[in-house]
């Protein structure tokens, strides 16, 4: 009785130990998360100092890129960040909207899942494979069909005309734009038609009640109540457009003019670094490419962080 | 009968209205698939024109030569496992850390917002990391640096697929394990990681497919080498990179080869993300 009462003991207390390291080997593992991010601030920040110590703040104002003199300035390629990402949004955004409002209220139930999926698979294509495609098939696309119409109409018009001027390349900003807003298609719309479905049903009935038709619906009883959610939809791909690197390296351009038109090769932060990380020669420009790392790294956590707290909002909505 | 006509040009008005913004989504639905197939069919295209034995049989040749991407392939492969390896047991651990301790509690609230951060961040700043981790101390661009990196991307994915499969299963079976007498690790390891299997093998699968193509990080960790290495502490030759290099490159042998990269990459992609979500709707229908 007593042997028995001890080996229970025994057990007991192998088990709580036995529970006490695999409990502190899990937080070790969910430890290493929160090491990534920081030891990529921390070690961006370290690898980038020659050039914070060297050109001050007037690294992110100016637009000299002068490898032979050593001389770096961060506004070229922050500049095309930029650019590229607003203009991917411009075309993601409203694209991703009727996505997702075909797939809640207009695709018949057989035709969801299979059209989803594949939206989806927009996702799954690697960027390089965007890249080469770009490069290969849709450069020359844009520069035989659409950036001479573009030239000729828009060209002259003031004030917008500026964007469109120079010679059809195919390569630059605009073709950039354009491969980043298929790329980010899939994220935003996913977000959108997931917190679309969850719409309770008897709102948009009371409304269809009352006579509103499905467009009314949407505009004012889905988006609505969806509205932070889709905000916080748009930011996730607006912070995957501005890190995008490989499709866009291959149709920029890699010049450091700065340049307003659109049809102008330009530069990107992540371009940037991937063309050029192997070619310095010189201890200031490394330095200088993870620096703009560490401007890129900065920008998108601010934007992904604003994205995930926006989503977060709805989601405790819903849990009550 | 004025009010009737007035009424139905509002009623009319509305109607079109309607059709048209129904229109619109249809038609941008189709504009999103359209991309999808446009760049399938290129890559199809051009990538079986490219595809023949020795593409998988000799090394990556000098322009004008006659080669194959058998060791770039061979790299790519290795790169991947290991990254497997070293990310996907850290994720689920991670993971079961979140659903299983962490819980609701700050820490864990904390952990998911910036693993959720970690799942979008640019992939070339991972690298970067890595860049300064690894390769910058150790005085090489290195195999293993490469590994290194794609583990850092994968991991966030596991951890995020492995927390909510976890949840999903009900409290009731934790209750019902403990009651027993089983101590957690047990618990978890047995019953709870049984239970959500499916959807923590979908997780790791999508993980790997989206590794397999990243081409950024590998830039300034593994590099490329045209030789065949198994050295992992040398550069070593990888798919992404060679599809890179070669793309850009003017000889029309490399572009060959580089579209024939781009195909079984696009393809062995596509092939895990479709098993991936298969694997998951064959457990969440019943």
């Amino acid at each position: 009785m007593e042997l028995e009462a001890d080996a229970a003991e025994a057990r007991g207390r192998r088990d709580r130990r036995a529970d006490r390291a695999f409990r502190g080997l899990l937080w070790l593992a969910a430890l290493f998360v929160l090491l990534a991010l920081g030891g990529t601030a921390v070690s961006l920040t370290w690898g980038g100092r020659e050039a914070f110590a060297t050109f001050g703040p007037g690294f992110l104002t100016s637009s000299e890129w002068n490898p032979a003199e050593r001389r770096f300035g961060a506004l070229v390629p922050v500049y095309g960040t930029l650019v590229t990402s607003l203009l991917a949004m411009l075309l993601a955004v409203p694209v991703s909207f009727g996505i997702a409002l075909f797939l809640t209220e207009i695709a018949p139930g057989w035709l969801r899942a299979p059209v989803a999926a594949a939206i989806e698979l927009l996702a799954a294509i690697p960027s390089i494979i965007y890249g080469m495609w770009g490069l290969f098939v849709f450069v020359p696309f844009m520069a035989q069909h659409v950036e001479p119409w573009l030239i000729e109409r828009m060209g002259p018009l003031p004030l917008l005309g500026v964007l469109f001027r120079g010679a059809p390349l195919g390569i630059g900003m605009l073709t950039g734009g354009v491969i980043l807003g298929i790329m980010v298609i899939p994220f935003v719309s996913s977000v959108m038609h997931e917190v679309f479905s969850v719409v309770p049903a008897t709102l948009k009935e009371s409304a269809y009640a009352l006579g509103c038709t499905t467009w009314e619906v949407v505009r004012d009883i889905v988006l609505p109540t969806t509205r932070t959610a889709v905000g916080g939809g748009i930011f996730l791909g607006m912070g995957r457009a501005l890190g995008e690197t490989m499709a866009v390296t291959f149709v920029l351009g890699n010049t450091h003019n700065l340049s307003l038109s659109l049809l102008d090769p330009g530069n990107s932060i992540a371009a940037a670094i991937a063309n050029e990380f192997t070619e310095a020669d010189s201890g200031l420009y490394l330095s200088s490419l993870i620096a703009l790392g560490l401007v890129l790294f900065a920008v998108t956590f601010l934007v992904l962080a604003a994205a995930k707290l926006l989503l977060l909002r709805l989601e405790r909505a819903a849990g009550g | 009968m004025r009010v009737l006509v007035s009424q139905n040009a509002l009623y009319l008005r509305r109607r079109l209205a309607n059709a048209v913004a129904m229109a619109l989504a249809s038609a941008a639905t189709a504009f999103g698939l359209l991309w999808l197939v446009w760049i399938l069919w290129v890559t199809l295209r051009n990538g079986f024109e490219a595809l023949g034995p020795r593409l998988f049989l000799d090394s990556t040749p000098p322009p004008g030569a006659e080669g194959g991407l058998a060791n770039a392939l061979y790299g790519s492969l290795l790169m991947v496992s290991l990254a497997l390896g070293i990310g996907a047991p850290i994720g689920v651990a991670a993971g079961a850390f979140l659903a299983e301790i962490g819980r609701n509690g700050r820490l864990a609230a904390t952990i998911r917002f910036l693993n959720d951060i970690l799942l979008s961040a640019p992939s070339i700043v991972l690298g970067l990391f890595v860049y300064e981790l690894l390769v910058r101390p150790m005085g090489r661009f290195s195999a293993l640096a490469g590994a290194v990196s794609l583990a850092l991307i994968l991991l966030p994915v596991v951890v995020r697929t492995t927390d909510e499969m976890l949840q999903l299963v009900p409290i009731s079976v934790r209750e019902s394990a403990l009651s027993l007498g089983l101590p957690q690790w047990k618990v978890t390891l047995h019953i709870l990681f049984r239970a959500a299997r499916a959807g923590i093998t979908t997780g790791v699968l999508l993980a790997v497919a989206r590794i397999s193509g990243e081409t950024a990080p590998l830039l300034f960790t593994a590099l490329n080498n045209q030789y065949w290495s198994t050295d992992l502490l040398a550069p070593m030759a990888n798919v992404p990179v060679v599809i890179f290099q070669f793309a850009m490159s003017p000889y029309a042998d490399w572009q060959r080869l580089a579209w024939a990269g781009a195909l079984v990459v696009t393809l062995f992609v596509l092939l895990a993300s479709v098993l991936a979500r298969s694997l998951l709707r064959g457990k969440a229908a019943p």
